[in-house]
C-alpha cells in the first residue's frame, strides 16, 4: 500500500523536475533571443523616430508613438547611401560571378579530367588554403596601386574572387557524379564543355546555390580590403559607407537617420536569409567561416 | 589523342584559377617576408637601404603594438572559451526541446547574416554615454541599482568589456549551428544504454555527450581562435577607424594602420607585424593541436 503512495509520489516529482527543467531551458533560450532580437529592435524603431522625439527621451523610449519616414529620406538624400548600396550590389554581383566561374572550371578540371601532375597540383592549390589574408593583403594592396586600379571595380574585385575552399566543394560534389553519364555522353559525341554545362552544373546545383549564397554573404560584409583601396566616396561599399556616415554624415547626433541607413544596409541580406533559410543555415555548416 | 586533348583542356580550365593565386597569393606571400627584411623602405620610390631585422625590433618595441598585442590576447583569452561554452550550453538546450526549436533556431542564426560595421553602429549607441541620454545599458544599470558608466570613451575595463560583449554576440551563431547540428548526430543508442542503466543526467553529459562532439569542440576552438587573433572589423565598428587613439587596437588594426590611413605608408612594419602575427596564430594552433591529442575523444 504505503509501496504505490511512494512510487506516485517519486512520479509525482519526477514529473515537476522534467517541467521545471523544461521551464528553465525556454527561460534561457528566451533571454538569450531576447539579447540577439533586442539591438535589430531598437534600430527598426529609432529609424521611424523623429529627430526631436529622440532627442528629447533622456530615457529611450522602446516603443513609436508617431513614426516617420522622415529618417530614411534623409538616408537617401543628405548621404550617398544610395550610391552606396549599388556600389556594394554591383561588386557583389561581378565578384560572385567571376568567381563561380573559375571555380566551376576549376572543380571540372579536378574532377573530371585526367592530365599528368593533377594530384599534384591539387595538393598545391589545398595548401594554399592555409595562408591567411592578413599576410598577403599587404602586396596586394602594393600591387593593386601600382596598376592605378585603386577606386575603381577592378581593384575592388580582382583579389576577392578567388577561393581554394569552394573549388575543393565543388570537386567533392562533382566526383559524385556517376562515371557511367561521362562515357554515355561520350559515345553521343558530346563535348566536354557542354558535358560540363548540360550535366554537371544542373547536378550540382543545391552545392552551387551553397556557394553562391556564402559568396553573396562576404561580398555583402567586406570591410578590410574596400578599405584599404578606396578612399573616393564614389566607390565605397556599404560597411565604408556606414563608417563613413557615422564620422562624417548626418553630424554625430543624428542617430535616428543613421539607424535608417543601418536598417537599409541590412534588410537586402535579412530577406535573402529568410527566403532561403534552410539552405543558407546548410550551407554555412558545410562550409561557412566566421569567428 | 584524346589524352593530350584533355591535358589541354585541363590546364585550360585551370589557367584563370592559376592567375589569379598566383598573383593574389602565392606572389604576395613570398613577397611580404621580403618586404619584412627590407630597411627603411620607401613607398613612393620604391626603394631601401639595406636588409636586417630592424622592421621587427621596430614593431616589437612600438607601444601602439604593445597595446595592439595585449587587447589582442586579452579578447582571445576572454572570447574563445566564453563564447565556446555559450554555444554548447544553448545547443544542449536547443536539442532538449521540440516546440519552437525552429523558431529559436533561426534567431540565434541571425548576427550571422548581418554586417559587422552597421550592427556595431547600433551597439555603440546602446552602450554609449552622451550629454543627451545615458543609453538603453545604462538606464538597465541603473534600474538594478548601478552607476551609469560610458563604455565607449570610458575606462578601459569598460570598452573591453563591449568588445567582448559584442564580439561573442557576432560569433555565437556559427558555433550554435555547428553544435547544434554534431548533437543531433550522435548515435541515440548511446542514450538509450544509459537510459536502461538509470545513469544520472550530468554523467550522461560528461561521459557520452562530451566525448561524442569534443572533436567538433576541439574544432571551434581552433577556428575559435584564428578569428579572435585576426579581430579588427568589430572593433571599427565599436570604436571608430582611430583605434590607436581609443586604446583598442588590435594587431590586424595594427597592420592596417601601418599600411594605409594617417599613419600608413610603411609596408615594411605592416609585413613584420604580419609575420609576427601568423607566427603567433600557428604556434597557438600547434599547441592546441597538442593538447587535443590528449583530450580529444576520435572514434
Amino acid at each position: 500500500m504505503s509501496d504505490t503512495k511512494d512510487l506516485e509520489k517519486i512520479e509525482k516529482r519526477d514529473k515537476s523536475i522534467k517541467i521545471v527543467r523544461g521551464a528553465a531551458r525556454y527561460l534561457f533560450l528566451t533571454f538569450w533571443a531576447l539579447i540577439v532580437l533586442f539591438p535589430f529592435y531598437w534600430m527598426i524603431i529609432t529609424s521611424f523616430k523623429s529627430y526631436s522625439s529622440y532627442n528629447s527621451e533622456y530615457v529611450p523610449r522602446l516603443i513609436i508613438t508617431s513614426p516617420t519616414l522622415q529618417n530614411y529620406v534623409s538616408a537617401f538624400t543628405e548621404v550617398s547611401l544610395g550610391r552606396y548600396l549599388i556600389n556594394t550590389f554591383i561588386f557583389t554581383v561581378i565578384t560572385t560571378a567571376i568567381m563561380l566561374v573559375i571555380v566551376v572550371l576549376s572543380a571540372f578540371a579536378f574532377s573530371r579530367l585526367e592530365f599528368p601532375g593533377k594530384n599534384i597540383v591539387f595538393a598545391l592549390f589545398l595548401s594554399l588554403m592555409m595562408i591567411p589574408n592578413e599576410l598577403v593583403i599587404i602586396t596586394n594592396y602594393v600591387t593593386i596601386t601600382d596598376l592605378g586600379l585603386r577606386n575603381s571595380f577592378p581593384g575592388l574585385v580582382l583579389p576577392s574572387v578567388i577561393s581554394v575552399f569552394y573549388i575543393y566543394l565543388l570537386k567533392e560534389n562533382f566526383e559524385q557524379i556517376p562515371d557511367e553519364l561521362y562515357k554515355a555522353a561520350k559515345v553521343d559525341g558530346t563535348s566536354d564543355m557542354r558535358y560540363l554545362r548540360r550535366v554537371m552544373i544542373p547536378i550540382a546545383k543545391p552545392t552551387i546555390i551553397t556557394i553562391i549564397i556564402l559568396k553573396v554573404i562576404e561580398c555583402w560584409n567586406s570591410y578590410v580590403w574596400p578599405r584599404l583601396i578606396t578612399d573616393d566616396e564614389s566607390y565605397f561599399l556599404v560597411s565604408n559607407g556606414i563608417q563613413e556616415i557615422r564620422e562624417n554624415g548626418f553630424g554625430r547626433e543624428n542617430i535616428p537617420a543613421m539607424m535608417a541607413a543601418v536598417v537599409a544596409i541590412s534588410v537586402p541580406l535579412m530577406a535573402l536569409f529568410l527566403i532561403f533559410r534552410k539552405k543558407i543555415m546548410a550551407g554555412v555548416a558545410r562550409g561557412g567561416t566566421k569567428g | 589523342m584524346t589524352n593530350k586533348k584533355q591535358t589541354l583542356t585541363a590546364w585550360l580550365c585551370l589557367l584563370p584559377a592559376i592567375i589569379f593565386l598566383g598573383i593574389f597569393l602565392v606572389y604576395p606571400m613570398i613577397d611580404v617576408f621580403i618586404y619584412s627584411f627590407e630597411e627603411g623602405y620607401n613607398f613612393a620610390s620604391q626603394s631601401y637601404f639595406g636588409l636586417g631585422s630592424y622592421n621587427y625590433s621596430y614593431v616589437l618595441h612600438d607601444p601602439y603594438f604593445i597595446q595592439a598585442l595585449k587587447n589582442t590576447f586579452i579578447i582571445v583569452l576572454i572570447t574563445v572559451p566564453l563564447s565556446t561554452g555559450i554555444a554548447l550550453i544553448i545547443s544542449l538546450a536547443l536539442s532538449s526541446i521540440t516546440k519552437l526549436r525552429e523558431l529559436f533556431q533561426t534567431i540565434f542564426f541571425l548576427p550571422y547574416v548581418t554586417n559587422t560595421l552597421a550592427v556595431g553602429l547600433v551597439f555603440m549607441i546602446l552602450f554609449q554615454k552622451t550629454a543627451y541620454t545615458d543609453g538603453m545599458v545604462n538606464v538597465l544599470i541603473n534600474l538594478f541599482g548601478g552607476e551609469s558608466i560610458d563604455f565607449i570613451d570610458g575606462p578601459y575595463p569598460a570598452k573591453m568589456f563591449v568588445m567582448c560583449f559584442y564580439t561573442i554576440w557576432v560569433v555565437l551563431p556559427f558555433k550554435i549551428l555547428i553544435l547544434t547540428s554534431n548533437l543531433a548526430s550522435v548515435d541515440p543508442i548511446y542514450y538509450k544504454a544509459a537510459q536502461i542503466d538509470a545513469t544520472p543526467k550530468w554523467r550522461v553529459f560528461f561521459k557520452i555527450t562530451l566525448p561524442m562532439i569534443s572533436p567538433m569542440i576541439f574544432y571551434l576552438a581552433i577556428t575559435g581562435f584564428i578569428g579572435a587573433f585576426k579581430a579588427y572589423s568589430d572593433e571599427v565598428a565599436l570604436f571608430g577607424t582611430d583605434l590607436n587613439a581609443a586604446g583598442m587596437n588590435t594587431i590586424v588594426g595594427y597592420i592596417y594602420d601601418m599600411l594605409y590611413g594617417n599613419s600608413g605608408g610603411y609596408p615594411s612594419y605592416a609585413s613584420a607585424a604580419a609575420i609576427i602575427l601568423f607566427a603567433i596564430v600557428f604556434t597557438i594552433t600547434v599547441i592546441n593541436l597538442l593538447v587535443s591529442e590528449k583530450t580529444v575523444y576520435y572514434q
